[in-house]
């Protein structure tokens, strides 16, 4: 697919290339044929349930109660709290991921490898298991004071969330930037560093602009994530709106409120989107190359490589090895006391089939939406692209219990099946594809599907043979941050998985939710190495494409 | 373009696996139906004694395995199709959820006079299977029994100002304060509540990180059920930490696991059987016996080695069902601030 002609100026400065429709163009707007968005709409349309049983739930209440549950400043309290944490998580994830990712990706950082998966891998931690340990080594009495003698600060409160939230969710931006460093077509910075600009300047004005769009699609995956997380929150105590809902759903069995603030989170999760539409619109900028590309000169760090390896290993001691140090004391410890250590096998393997569907299927799912929201100016495109976030926004329960009743309604004889939780999955997940395939087509300039236009292919032939291959980076990079959210999740599986099917995940929170932590460690352990497995994956495919 | 090809045919082949697993693990319509019980209690607690339930009856149970008020809501959002037989519950609070929504059938007589009758409905559509005792659980190396206070009354004293830790957003704690407030009066918790909070009552997430906390000596006092001490006693035999019993006081409330019939079922013979199971000598007599879940058996004709009886506690007498009004006590929490 490469060309043997050095690229052109026409190709060099994109902007001035006719790659992109001006807005107004109509007949290019529609030129997206149905055989992608009939299936996108579809997708559109099923994400959309999650939305729809908040409705039907909340309309069992009075306008007046909605609105004093509304204007409670209770509810408030909780909507700023969740947004002043999920903002700071997103800022600190991206002022550590995009740095990170370019370290571990592009620079002579010592061990690159290593950390390249090692940075990333915090994200297999599911945050009820790294908190909890954070508060095993942290809170007073715990295994910081007792081995080291010093008093850490507290775990509790805004600052631990906010650590937790950022050292377990920062991966999103590390691999959505690593994965859009890895298929950046180097002529751009090289044709910057010929017209006489240094490496920083270089950097600054020329990589950090074609990464615009795959940092802000790592960081809204970020800020939503913290808007439906419950384990982290919940155990170092920081009350935001996920907590009062499940509070709510937990204790009053009454299924109306919780609906209100549903609908309320949302809400909120549109003003995200609209806000990452702004920050992220593409300016012309992100097409770079013409497909699979060389691999960009790797840059000397001299001076500053050491401090670089000591940054990077600060972040694997607190999101690696902190949990995975209480995780292997627990296993010890009860060892030692005489307790049976059960391998779990069989779990992992249902683990690993249930997720790898679930990857699979979303990468399926997201395939046409992504093609048409990232290859055409379509305002219906980018809708249909932002209403596949409502599921991964709310939190797991919610989704859950809307699939629990749509499910046993309309699709019965599927409830409680595999193909029902792997549906949850992909609607719990399917941004996460999403954003990666588009953020990969992103750098694809859309000439090559017009020079396979002009070359006589028909626009199926042309989607099949030339987009969706282009998109295989991204597909990959997003059905594995898939596996691995869906390895970890709680809620669907234990409501919608068939009766009696254990999972590593479900034996982790089954053993902790009755402090048998000696039990939990083991299948805590098979999450980790399970989630390292499509890291490695990706580490391994990349290092062949450079071959 | 080979490798799309490989892609899309490897994506219609999982997708043919997934549709034939979905369609094996459909589920069954035989004659022998397996008994379907939602289990808020954990597999870790009672999977074995399922499966003896199997070894005996040969009657097969299946066994989701949940958080108990997420499975009451499942139940009620599944509506007239709900797979569940059987709802075996952490607390009372969801048992009298279900009940109020007319859920559960009535017991048979045979099953209910099993059980005490503190320790079950009193519109006889469920029963305890076994006790759960609110206690204080007290660090060993700072308290003797004698110096923990007798009742959670005595907590408000400024003598245990930032001593004493509690789990207001748990569900367990909550179903204590709902008793409070039905035994004692609104006004009599409020001020209760007001008094821990003015006195910096430490809050955790749950009850285990607060016996954690105790024995880290976080706090020297714990507010919580008496069995998971049992937990850690199990890993760890020289944990400092014991469980003080509150005899006849409101904070020594007796909660339940109790278990429940639904009306959607078309199982009650089978499933009757199996709570009949689960009452039986053997079984109870195992509840009380397990040394890292050590629970109350609700039968009077079994005892407890390790633990008090019963009749020693002296259990407030409140209608466990009540404990599902828990839409007041989160409002009585929010007002006073307990819920931070």
């Amino acid at each position: 697919m490469s060309s043997p002609h050095p690229p052109t100026t026409e190709q060099l400065s994109p902007q001035l290339s006719e790659g992109v429709p001006p807005r107004g163009d109509r007949r290019r707007r529609a030129a997206m044929h149905p055989i992608v968005w009939i299936p996108a709409v579809g997708v559109a349309l099923a994400m959309l349930l999650p939305a729809v049983y908040l409705v039907i739930a909340a309309s069992d209440l009075s306008p007046a109660r909605i609105g004093g549950i509304l204007t409670d400043p209770e509810t408030l309290r909780l909507a700023g709290r969740t947004v002043l944490l999920g903002g700071t998580v997103t800022a600190a994830s991206l002022l550590l991921g995009v740095p990170l990712a370019w370290l571990t990706v592009r620079s002579d950082l010592p061990a690159r490898r290593f950390f390249a998966i090692a940075t990333a891998l915090p994200l297999v931690i599911p945050t009820y298991v790294g908190a909890f340990t954070l508060v095993g080594a942290l809170a007073r009495g715990g295994l910081v004071e007792d081995w080291l003698g010093i008093v850490p600060p507290s775990p509790y409160g805004f600052w631990g969330a906010f650590v937790a939230l950022t050292l377990f969710s920062f991966p999103y931006v590390l691999i959505t930037v690593q994965a859009s460093l890895r298929g950046l077509d180097p002529s751009l910075e090289e044709a910057s560093r010929l017209l006489g600009h240094g490496p920083v300047r270089t950097f600054l004005k020329v990589t950090v602009p074609q990464l615009r769009a795959s940092a802000a699609a790592g960081a809204i995956l970020v800020t939503l994530y913290v808007f439906s997380d419950f384990g982290a929150v919940s155990i170092l105590r920081y009350s935001t709106f996920t907590r009062g809902l499940y509070l709510q759903y937990r204790s009053a069995f009454d299924r109306a409120p919780a609906a209100v603030l549903g609908l309320l989170l949302v809400a909120m999760t549109v003003a995200v989107i609209v806000m990452e539409a702004r920050t992220a619109r593409d300016r012309g900028g992100q097409f770079g190359s013409r497909g699979p590309t060389r691999r960009g000169p790797t840059v000397p760090l001299r001076g500053w490589r050491w401090p670089a390896a000591a940054l990077c290993s600060l972040v694997v001691l607190g999101g690696l090895v902190t949990p995975m140090a209480v995780i292997t004391y627990w296993l010890v410890r009860g060892v030692q006391a005489g307790e049976q250590v059960n391998v779990a096998v069989g779990a992992a393997g249902r683990s690993l089939l249930v997720a790898g569907l679930g990857a699979v299927v979303a990468v399926l799912a997201a395939l046409p939406v992504a093609i048409w929201a990232g290859r055409t100016r379509s305002r219906i495109a980018r809708l249909v692209e932002r209403v596949s976030f409502t599921g991964y926004a709310l939190p797991g329960i919610v989704v859950a219990l809307a699939l629990v009743f749509f499910g046993i309604r309309v699709a019965t004889p599927l409830y409680q099946t595999l193909a029902m939780l792997v549906f949850a999955y992909v609607a719990l997940f399917l941004p996460q594809a999403i954003g990666s395939i588009r953020s990969s087509l992103l750098q694809v300039n859309p000439n090559v599907e017009a020079a396979s236009r002009s070359l006589g292919a028909t626009r199926v032939a042309t989607v099949r043979r030339i987009t969706v291959p282009l998109a295989r980076r991204g597909a990959i990079a997003g059905g594995a941050l898939v596996f691995l959210t869906a390895l970890k999740e709680l809620p669907a599986t234990l409501l919608l998985a068939p009766t009696g099917y254990d999972t590593l995940a479900t034996r982790v929170w089954s053993a902790t939710a009755e402090a048998f932590y000696t039990r939990a460690s083991v299948p805590a352990l098979g999450l980790i190495l399970l989630g390292s497995l499509p890291l490695a994956v990706l580490m391994v495919r990349d290092r062949r494409e450079l071959a | 373009m080979r490798a799309t090809r490989h892609t899309w045919q490897g994506a219609a082949a999982l997708l043919t696996a997934l549709a034939i697993a979905a369609a094996a693990c459909g589920p069954g319509t035989g004659a022998d139906d397996p008994v379907t019980v939602y289990s808020g209690r954990s597999e870790e607690l009672v999977g074995e004694v399922f499966d003896g339930f199997t070894d005996e009856t040969g009657i097969e149970v299946e066994v989701r395995y949940g958080d108990t008020a997420e499975l009451a809501a499942t139940i009620t959002e599944e509506g007239e199709a709900s797979p569940a037989d059987v709802f075996f519950g952490q607390d009372a609070g969801a048992l009298g959820a279900l009940q109020a929504q007319g859920r559960l059938v009535e017991l048979p007589d045979d099953v209910l006079d099993l059980v005490d009758p503190v320790l079950r409905s009193r519109e006889d559509a469920w029963v305890g299977v076994t006790g759960r005792v609110r206690v204080l659980a007290y660090n060993t190396d700072e308290l003797s029994e004698a110096e923990v206070p007798d009742s959670v009354f005595d907590l408000t004293d400024p003598q245990w100002a930032g001593r004493v830790g509690w789990a207001p957003t748990n569900g367990s704690f909550q179903a204590f304060v709902t008793a409070m407030r039905v035994a004692e009066g609104e006004d009599v918790a409020r001020a209760w509540l007001e008094g821990m909070l003015a006195n910096d009552a430490v809050e955790f997430e749950n009850n285990t990180a607060i016996v954690e906390g105790v024995s880290r000596g976080e706090v020297a006092i714990g507010v919580t059920n008496h069995y998971y001490l049992y937990r850690f006693l199990a890993e760890d035999p020289d944990f400092n930490v014991d469980n003080k019993y509150l005899l006849g006081d409101i904070g020594g409330l007796v909660n339940i696991a109790g278990a429940g019939v639904l009306d959607t079922s078309d199982l009650h013979e089978d499933s009757f059987e199996l709570v009949r199971f689960l009452l039986s000598e053997d079984v109870q007599r195992r509840f009380g016996q397990t040394v890292d879940a050590l629970e109350f058996p609700v039968r009077d004709d079994v005892d407890a080695p390790d633990l008090p009886s019963l009749e020693q506690i002296d259990p407030p007498d409140v209608d466990l069902s009540r404990l599902e009004d828990l839409q007041g006590t989160l409002e009585l929490l929010r007002e006073v601030g307990a819920l931070s």
